[in-house]
């Protein structure tokens, strides 16, 4: 019921989406039809020999293996500090809460640096792993490690509020009516959050097919091995060859909207169920 | 009141196993950082620190910071502003287009700039005609920047307007209020701390960008590097007390960013209660 | 300050809030726009403000054509429903925000504005309370605030939605009746919205009855009662008992049920009547035959309301007697009893085939 008609009972309809528009066409639009018209250049046959290359073939293989473990992962491990950080409280609470957004607010970059070298044969905890035959940097578990470090507060966050507004009486009641703790927790907890947690691996997941920085460093890039596409890209590119490089990204991206669309879609079904039509 | 898992043994290993997994997987990187950094004492890093590359990427970084935090402010308020408050055709689309720089990959959006403004590109050959090269130079490298940041401020302001409806905006209508006068004293304190919020967010991955400038950057040292490319030289080079040093500062900048961020959300709380 | 609404309609995408409808509303008038939710009362409301453009019509305050004045210019005080009070500002800052907001030129002095605010809160006594934040107030004070914010500008008209819908009864009450001296002493118009009939009863000089973006009736409260227009209207204003039947030879009958209806057309009839136009005896007449057994009793209040159950009726019959009535029946649970129409509504034109 907000303003409309022809009249706009607010100001600055026209300003702000003056700006919006312009600003989106520069800076979005603008730059995307860049890469329609570097991909025209190039014919069906050659588009599909590029984006068929073996390595780069297994480079999508890398890629989405790696960020699906991770998301997977994160989704237990993101479900569990939700948890811890809703339901208990403990000293040093604040901190763990705070700590949650590390890897958002390290450059990405620093983590790669950083978990390359702890987790190296000589590294810290990389030195600990070695007598057991765990090879963690330059192997494909490095990848699932880096990517799991930048993608965990997308989980964590997505889930931390919805595990607050659900109220104390939702346990009460289970508990009366004589329901086990793991009981409950299945039947009554998990179908609250679900939704949320769907949506927060989901993020988790587009981020990490995503990620450069914090993987290339622990990722010893070794073809068709543990070379991830945004690598590919980039390899493309400082071999001048621009064709193939939008050629990949072109698939990057579809990949990106796709899981952004499917996402929005989802969160919006979810919303509604919650309340009720609207939104 | 009793609740589902507060039975001591469940609460005691729950928590620490999530004490235990966040120490080995947050804590121990973030510690390494400035050991790595301090390992050979502080003459080190003074060294280090007193590079004159690391000087001009320090300097390129807070450039690239200053214009694009700003601009994404703006952009962010006049984006909720206009889909929350207003209706109209496209609102949606609007509003999915906006969070394509969230889900694609930074190379991907080097990528893009490189294509319109590199050499090849229309707008770059146009633009090499004045003499003006966008790419593997600063003006390059902000765009990106503002690329990838542009979503921030929006995505904190959108969900807190919506909430908050356009009531006391009407209201204010009703008694006479217009345009600036009405965002500044009726709008702006009821959104600050999210805007405040957003603009800590835009600057943290502002300054930490690594994926796109790379690509644009062409990475002259002493010229294009921003902090955290040169943090990439110098641990290619093999200079791994230089990397960290850098690396520190990153960190550094991460832990304020993380306290304000705290302090913020604790100041909102106490403020809704 | 007269406001006249003609021909005014409005549409959201594919539904019609509003009907084409007219309206006139006098200088001083109190009025009250009733109805459920969903009939278009609060988009009239906010068309009047110029917070909602109609889709047609014009709209007039006194000789002045405001359909195109935007409502920053129509001189309107609008009191919203929860009264969008600006959480961040004091409840003198948000009197005197109006005053504040205008440009330099017509920006009353300091002092001025200090001294208005000043009066106003006087006026709602909440002087005591100017420095406090909306948070710290209760909902009836709030409510005062967002009037006396309204009044600051010094309104041609008063427009408030649903002013009372989120108070308790008992302050809703209280209000109520200081609105109705607020309004005869500052003497202009006013327009609220409410669902309440007996708060539109109460409060207006003259209630429009809105169902589905239409006018049903424009009446005084006392019209509107004893002759509602329709068959809406008459529900929705109270209590209703049903009794519907075949027509023979101008008597209604359904079962053992009969009522002599006068000049009763066609094979089918629906009387409708209010719980205080059924009067209870031991005994029938020539007119009514109406056995009734009495379901559940409840003597509280100023009178005694009894339920009565029959198998033909279609839903339960309420009744109200009074104390001295009570005593001379004494009815019980289960007590067989005669009911007897004091007046009689009949809406039931849709029969009259």
């Amino acid at each position: 019921m907000i303003a409309l008609s022809r009249k706009r009972v607010l100001p600055g309809f026209s300003l702000s989406l003056g700006i919006t528009l312009l600003y989106v066409s520069l800076i979005l639009l603008l730059p995307m039809s860049s890469l329609v018209g570097q991909l025209s250049t190039l014919s069906w046959e050659q588009y599909w020999n590029i984006i068929t290359d073996p390595r780069h073939i297994a480079s999508y293989k890398v890629t989405v293996g790696t960020a699906l473990a991770a998301s997977l992962a994160n989704a237990v491990f993101g479900l569990l500090l939700a948890w811890v950080l809703v339901r208990y409280e403990f000293p040093g609470k604040r901190i763990l809460d705070a700590l949650m957004d590390l890897p958002f607010a390290l450059p990405t970059a620093v983590a790669g640096i950083t978990l390359a070298t702890l987790y190296s044969q000589n590294g810290a905890i990389g030195e600990l792993l070695a007598p057991y035959g765990i090879e963690v940097a330059y192997t494909w578990v490095g990848i699932v490690l880096a990517m799991a470090f930048t993608s965990i507060p997308f989980v964590v966050r997505t889930v931390q509020p919805v595990l607050e507004d659900l109220p104390g009486q939702i346990d009460e009641a289970a508990l009366t009516l004589g329901a086990s703790n793991g009981y409950a927790f299945r039947r009554v907890i998990m179908p609250h959050i679900w939704p949320a947690l769907v949506t927060g691996t989901g993020l988790a997941f587009a981020r990490s097919l995503g990620e450069y920085g914090a993987v290339i460093f622990i990722a010893g890039n070794m073809p068709y091995k543990t070379e991830i596409t945004s690598l590919m890209i980039a390899v493309r590119l400082e071999e001048y060859d621009y064709a193939g490089a939008a050629a990949i990204a072109s698939v990057v991206l579809a990949v990106s909207l796709f899981l952004l669309l499917a996402i929005n879609i989802w969160q919006a079904r979810f919303y509604k169920r919650l309340h009720g039509g609207r939104g | 009141m009793r609740r589902i898992g507060d039975s001591p043994p469940v609460r005691a290993l729950l928590i620490a196993l999530a004490l235990v997994l966040t120490a080995l997987f947050l804590v121990v990187p973030l510690v390494s950082i400035f050991y790595q950094a301090f390992a050979s004492g502080l003459g080190e890093i003074w060294v280090n620190l007193s590079d004159e590359y690391t000087w001009s990427a320090i300097t390129l970084t807070l450039l690239v910071t200053v214009i694009t935090v700003p601009v994404n402010l703006a952009f962010g308020v006049f984006l909720a502003w206009l889909v929350t408050r207003f209706s109209f055709p496209g609102r949606r689309i609007l509003q999915t287009l906006i969070d394509i720089p969230f889900a694609v990959s930074p190379v991907v959006a080097g990528l893009l700039y490189l294509l319109l403004y590199g050499r090849g590109g229309w707008l770059g050959s146009w633009l090499a005609n004045y003499d003006l090269q966008l790419m593997f130079a600063w003006p390059g490298m902000v765009l990106v920047t503002v690329f990838v940041t542009c979503p921030f401020v929006a995505r904190e302001l959108i969900p807190l307007m919506q909430a908050q409806g356009s009531a006391e905006e009407e209201a204010a209508v009703t008694l006479g209020a217009r345009g600036w006068t009405l965002f500044r004293r009726v709008t702006l304190p009821n959104i600050r701390w999210a805007l405040l919020y957003g603009v800590i967010l835009t600057n943290a991955r502002a300054v930490g960008e690594f994926g796109g400038v790379s690509v644009v950057s062409g990475s002259i040292r002493g010229e294009t590097n921003t902090l955290p490319l040169h943090v990439e030289q110098l641990y290619q080079d093999y200079n791994t007390v230089g990397a960290f040093t850098s690396a520190s500062l990153l960190a550094g900048l991460a832990i304020v960013t993380l306290v304000i961020k705290a302090w913020l959300e604790w100041h909102t709380a106490r403020r809704s209660h | 300050m007269s406001i006249r609404l003609n021909n005014i309609s409005r549409r959201f995408g594919a539904t019609t809030a509003l009907h084409p409808l007219s309206l006139d509303i006098k200088q001083g008038e109190l009025i009250g726009l009733l109805g459920p939710s969903g009939s278009g009362k609060t988009t009239l409301l906010r068309i009047m403000a110029g917070l909602e453009s109609p889709n047609s019509g014009t709209i007039h305050f006194g000789e002045r054509d405001v359909t195109h004045v935007h409502v920053r210019k129509r001189r309107v005080g609008f009191v919203f429903q929860n009264y969008a009070l600006f959480k961040h500002m004091t409840v003198a800052e948000n009197v005197a925000f109006g005053l504040k907001a205008r440009p330099r030129s017509e920006r009353p002095s300091h002092r001025d504005i200090r001294e208005r605010v000043l009066g106003l809160l006087q006026k709602v006594r909440l002087e005591a309370l100017a420095e406090r934040y909306p948070a710290q107030l209760s909902g009836g004070q709030q409510q005062r605030v967002a009037l006396a914010r309204a009044l600051a500008v010094e309104p041609d008209v008063l427009l408030l939605d649903e002013p009372f819908g989120a108070l308790d009864a008992k302050v809703r009450i209280e209000l109520r009746r200081w609105l109705r001296h607020l309004h005869d002493e500052f003497g202009f118009t006013s327009v609220f919205v409410t669902h309440d009939q007996e708060e539109a009863l109460e409060l207006s000089d003259r209630v429009v009855v809105m169902s589905e973006g239409r006018i049903e009736q424009i009446d005084t409260p006392h019209q509107l009662y004893r002759h509602p227009a329709n068959r809406f209207v008459f529900e929705f204003l109270g209590e209703t008992n049903r009794l519907e039947g075949e027509i023979v030879n101008g008597v209604l009958t359904n079962g053992e049920a009969r009522l002599t209806l006068p000049g009763a057309t066609g094979s089918r009839a629906e009387v409708l009547l209010r719980p205080h136009e059924v009067r209870l005896a031991e005994s029938f007449d020539e007119h009514a035959h109406l056995p009734v057994k009495v379901s559940a009793i409840s003597p509280v209040g100023a009178e005694v309301r009894v339920e009565l159950e029959a198998n033909w009726m279609s839903d339960p019959w309420q009744a109200t007697m009074t104390h001295h009535d009570y005593e001379q029946l004494t009815p019980t649970r289960g007590t067989r009893l005669y009911a007897h129409p004091t007046r009689q509504h009949r809406f039931d034109l849709d029969y009259a085939i």
